[in-house]
């Protein structure tokens, strides 16, 4: 069961390294980040009925970093919205050589 | 392990994974962000029966009901409709990324197929609570403590980068 569940959360992991690479819109990108860190809380959790209940305090604090991450990340996505008035990455590119 | 449990472990599997798939390729947010929300209900119940209530039900109140609800506020305020997302990336572009994630997942199954786990699962015990409440404000105190100005941090950071862009825009007019 253990190890069941740390291959669907590498499995959900992929996912979200495949669409943070192939996605363009940034709000999409946000929720491709997201789906990572709930694919290591799974793996966390499931790691917890091995090794103790540290792991489920671990997933506590990722959940508050995921949640701070969003409200800045947001934020930040709508500054730029209203700056360049799309949410396109390969249209924002005022760092790009 | 029972045939029933094993039969929604995997029923619960399918459906986050075959979300997961499913959010990342539609085009439209609000789509993806539900999509994402069945993700994260589906790993609610994986919590669960890995023993884990508390998370679940942190999980669903979390992300299902605060952080999507973001998400989904953040789209429609926006008004972003799915003319806004080109989603023209080159052929190629598309096929280093896929091979590049299945390279990724090839390698991450490896090491979880290889590692040896023990056998031994830790009991759940009957409060399920206490045992997390006392490791978190015992052992990870400071931790814990550190978060509160995380977040305190972060409420200031949206504020002060949300109200930055409206006086810019008034500046502008």
């Amino acid at each position: 069961m253990i190890r069941e569940a740390l291959v669907v959360s590498a499995i959900l992991f992929s996912i979200g390294v495949l669409g943070v690479l192939t996605r363009r819109n940034a709000l999409i990108l946000f929720m491709c980040v997201e789906l990572m860190l709930n694919a290591v809380n799974l793996s966390f959790i499931a790691l917890s009925r091995l090794h103790g209940v540290t792991g489920q305090v671990f997933v506590l604090f990722v959940m508050t970093v995921a949640a701070a991450e969003a409200a800045v990340g947001l934020a930040i996505v709508i500054s730029v919205f209203r700056h360049y008035r799309t949410l396109d990455l390969s249209r924002i590119r005022l760092l790009r050589g | 392990m029972g045939t029933v449990f094993i039969v929604h472990f995997w029923l619960f599997s399918t459906l986050a994974i075959g979300s997961a798939l499913a959010m990342v390729t539609r085009r439209n947010p609000v789509a993806a962000a539900l999509w994402l929300v069945n993700v994260m209900f589906a790993l609610a119940a994986l919590y669960v029966m890995l023993g884990a209530q508390f998370l679940g039900a942190t999980q669903v109140l979390v992300y299902a009901g605060a952080v999507m609800v973001v998400f989904v506020f953040v789209v429609m305020l926006l008004n972003l409709g799915v003319g806004d997302d080109s989603e023209r990336g080159s052929r190629v572009a598309a096929l280093t990324a896929s091979a590049i994630s299945a390279g990724l997942a090839a390698e991450l199954l490896f090491v979880v197929r290889s590692h040896p786990l023990p056998a031994t699962l830790q009991p759940v015990a009957p409060d399920a609570l206490a045992p997390i409440a006392d490791s978190l404000f015992r052992e990870n105190l400071v931790a814990f403590e550190v978060t509160s100005v995380l977040l305190l941090v972060a409420v200031v950071g949206a504020v002060v980068l949300a109200k930055r862009g409206r006086v810019a825009d008034e500046a502008r007019s």
